[in-house]
């Protein structure tokens, strides 16, 4: 066993709306939907036309960057509307489940026959390849790689984020399976998980486990690997959520492809917080079913976590990783001297001009105000706070700015993905967009290295 | 407040997009928002954010301030009496140096912000807080006789020079306010040196000489004040700096706040002492010879050090770099205080002198943690290969 990791630079945002260790079924959906909006920097090419039939696992459009990679679909039924925006880009790709439950069945050996090679072949064809992303960049993973290390994080530290070991507690055979499977594609598979308590990742085979504590972003996948296995100019790290190491355990025991999302449903808005078995893509109504949220103001839908998920509407639908849906109430409100020291102590702040750390215990309600105004960068050294990472991040954020990409790759981008950021964002004087600002430097280092 | 918050909209209205006076909005949302923080909600992002912004870091600052501007303000007029020799009570003294020193706050406060409105809706961005602790400080770093046309003077030299030439709040090389006094300093040296001008209307007053303790030094003359009054502050001075105690005090809210940087305020505090007692040993002339603690409460140092070293945007930005831009303003300090007599005022030259080289002390600091990076992306290579 490796040295555990423990995180000092940080701030875990301390939220009411926690989801009760409760696991339901998610009211039946009717539409699902893959939104390629999902998959960082990639252009879907469409293989299915409005009006098809499609099995469980039936491909409905491909990468253009990747032809290999498959995108298939969660469930059987018609592909009853294919979203386009501007410039006719695709938003969803909606199918509506039939009661026939058909899927493509694929042939799969035994594992210990297989090689890499046909391992990657089984995980493209079923259209599992997508859960497997990559460092840098956070996009999906080239099956062209070899990559340096494989990191599945069972630790979580976001706001309200899930406990993989409550949540997973029914799939521990195909989590095995998973890691049995990932095991074979790389000599170093890590899996990180807490370390002051472990559930039953420490008893997994097959991976190097690795204990983590501490504050967010601890519980963040790159954070780990900067300290684990720092990426180098032309190495590649892989990712896998944990409950998509559950799917592709559940293919290579099946046959077929798995489209299990365990999601759970919080934020201060939510009346009672829980954890659904949902499928991928399902919509965000049949979530919202039986759910008792507070609409005496607008909420906002964050697929994904109060810092660094993305904004959606009730009508859409479920984003293809996340297993955290969020809705807090937005902050569209004035407050007469908000801006005076040691006034509003019931927003959480990292800056000890609040007194908001004096009630660090207390489960805080927060909205989507701003919290200021937006100005020009005049405070040093927040963001250092915020950042456990060998990286200087105002200046990797200026260089990003001036689209130098000398500069970018010598400050280390090849080793952070815009959600580093998100505590940035958040505890930002100045109110910059440091997501945003890393999102777009990270795009254009794909467009001009590829 | 509903009522105040409907008026204060209707008021705005011909401000708003696309209506008569858009391009004046800058102006009008500067005052709003000193009243109301906006119902401004986050688009990219993080979706929640924390309570901080400029306002409230600036207005910390300005409280960090305050208990060195009250005193100084009683100084003033407690200088005055005594030499003049008349009797007085507190209130006295305080008047005094507030009839003194108010004008010059107001002076400083419309001509700055005047200008950085001027800006402000000439880039079409909103004002900037930034302005409300320079033109605090700038009048708190004055001689108290300095005429008021020679603050305004300074104050537009300062914000159209040092600040929005380099591109407005955040992009300027030089501390504005420092800037401000550098800049009288040399224009208008017969007001801002000698030993008439520390003390209120000591010119007309023909009495005892109201010299600084670095003036008297540099001329050779005893120092006649004990360790404690130069760091209570009843001494001559520029009008906010003379009490150690009462910047000390805004010292600690600035540090435990998180808005100054205690590293820049340590390492200045060591070069200094360090450098004063280096030359203690050596001694080969009477400032010399001035005890090390000595220097660390006589002049600007201690004001200096607090609330012009620490502007985060002239100062270094990386936590290692502030150490070594704190620890060098300090050596430079009685450097230059002690080498140069002409400008007892060392501080002053210090601070702006290495705000000029932050940011090259931050290269150093960033080229290292670049080199470190590429020294394992290189051994990483062999090993694969």
């Amino acid at each position: 066993m490796s040295k555990d990791i423990r995180i000092r630079k940080g701030f875990n945002l301390n939220l009411d709306g926690e989801a009760d260790k409760i696991l339901v079924d998610i009211h039946p959906s009717k539409t699902f939907a893959l939104k390629p909006g999902d998959f960082f920097s990639t252009t879907p090419k469409l293989l299915v036309k409005e009006g098809a039939k499609v099995e469980k696992g039936t491909p409905l459009f491909f990468a253009k960057e990747n032809p290999r990679v498959h995108f298939v679909s969660p469930v059987s039924g018609e592909v009853t509307a294919i979203v386009r925006g501007a410039k006719r880009k695709i938003l969803e790709v909606v199918v509506t489940q039939d009661d026939a439950a058909a899927a493509v069945k694929h042939e799969i050996p035994e594992l210990n026959a297989l090689d890499q090679e046909q391992i990657k072949e089984i995980l493209l064809k079923a259209g599992a390849w997508p859960f497997i992303t990559q460092r840098p960049y956070g996009i999906i993973a080239s099956p062209e790689d070899t990559p340096k290390a494989i990191f599945v994080s069972t630790y979580t530290s976001a706001p309200l984020d899930v406990d993989y070991d409550f949540l997973l507690k029914n799939n521990k055979v195909e989590f095995q399976k998973g890691i049995d499977v990932l095991a074979k594609l790389t000599e170093n598979l890590t899996l990180t998980a807490d370390a002051s308590f472990k559930g039953f990742f420490e008893k997994i085979d097959n991976a190097n486990i690795v204990g983590v504590s501490g504050l967010h972003p601890a519980g963040n996948v790159g954070v780990q690997i900067h300290h684990l296995a720092p990426i180098n100019a032309g190495e590649r790290v892989w990712v896998v959520n944990p409950e998509d190491v559950v799917n592709i355990g559940a293919l290579f025991t099946t046959g077929e492809f798995s489209a299990q999302r365990t999601v759970a449903l919080v934020g201060s808005s939510v009346g009672n917080p829980q954890y659904y078995k949902a499928t991928i893509g399902a919509s965000i109504a049949a979530l919202l079913e039986g759910a008792k949220i507070d609409n005496a103001q607008p909420n906002r839908y964050i697929n994904g976590d109060v810092l660094s998920g993305t904004a959606t509407a009730p009508d859409n639908y479920l984003g293809y990783y996340n297993n955290l849906f969020s809705i807090i109430p937005e902050g569209n409100h004035y407050r007469m001297f908000g801006w005076l020291p040691f006034v509003d102590n019931n927003i959480p702040s990292m800056s000890k001009t609040s007194l908001s750390w004096l009630f660090g215990k207390r489960k805080a309600k927060v909205n989507t105000n701003l919290n200021g105004e937006e100005r020009a960068l005049v405070v040093t050294g927040e963001m250092e706070k915020v950042l456990p990472m060998d990286i200087y991040p105002m200046q990797l954020i200026k260089a990003c700015m001036v689209e130098d990409i000398e500069r970018m790759e010598a400050l280390g981008i090849y080793e952070v993905v815009p959600q580093d950021f998100a505590l940035v964002d958040y505890s930002s004087t100045s109110k910059i967009e440091a997501q945003d600002i890393i999102k777009q430097g990270i795009e254009l280092m794909i467009k001009e290295e590829g | 407040m509903n009522f105040l918050r409907k008026t204060l909209d209707n008021i705005k209205k011909p401000f708003g997009k696309g209506e008569k006076y858009e391009r004046f909005a800058p102006a009008i949302n500067a005052f709003d928002t000193f009243l109301f923080v906006p119902n401004h909600t986050t688009h990219k992002g993080a979706h929640v954010r924390d309570a901080v912004d400029l306002k409230r870091t600036m207005v910390t600052v300005i409280i960090a301030l305050l208990p060195a501007l009250v005193y100084g303000i009683y100084n003033t007029g407690y200088q005055y009496f005594i030499q003049t020799g008349e009797a007085f009570t507190f209130l006295d003294a305080f008047i005094h140096g507030a009839w003194k020193i108010v004008p010059m706050i107001a002076v400083s406060y419309i001509v700055g912000l005047t200008i950085e409105f001027i800006f402000a809706i000439y880039r079409g961005h909103e004002v900037n807080e930034g302005y409300l602790v320079t033109g605090l400080l700038i009048p708190m770093i004055m001689p108290v006789d300095i005429p008021l046309w020679m603050v305004a003077i300074s104050v537009a030299f300062a914000v159209l020079i040092a600040k929005e030439s380099f591109g407005g709040t955040g992009m300027n090389i030089l501390n504005p306010a420092l800037t401000a006094r550098a800049f009288a300093f040399f224009a208008y040296p017969t007001y801002m040196s000698g030993n008439k001008v520390w003390v209120s209307e000591a010119s007309s007053v023909d009495a005892i000489s109201g010299e600084t303790i670095l003036g008297s030094l540099a001329a050779g003359n005893e120092v006649s004040y004990s360790f404690f009054e130069m760091f209570q502050g009843a001494i001559p001075g520029s009008i906010a700096e003379t009490s150690t105690l009462w910047v000390a005090v805004g010292a600690f809210i600035l540090i435990a706040t998180g808005v100054g940087s205690w590293r820049i305020i340590a390492g200045g505090i060591g070069g200094a002492a360090v450098m004063g007692f280096l030359f203690n040993l050596w001694g080969a002339n009477a400032l010399m010879s001035f005890d090390w603690m000595n220097h660390l409460v006589v002049g600007g140092f201690a004001f200096g050090i607090v609330f012009m070293a620490t502007d985060p945007v002239s100062a270094a930005q990386t936590n290692r770099g502030k150490w070594i831009y704190g620890i060098l303003v300090g050596i430079f300090c009685i450097l230059i205080r002690v080498f140069n007599p002409a400008y007892p005022e060392g501080v002053m030259l210090a601070i702006l002198l290495m705000n000029v080289f932050a940011p090259t002390i931050d290269h150093y600091v960033i080229e290292a943690n670049i080199n470190r990076r590429k020294k394992r992306w290189a051994t990483a290579q062999i090993k694969t290969a």
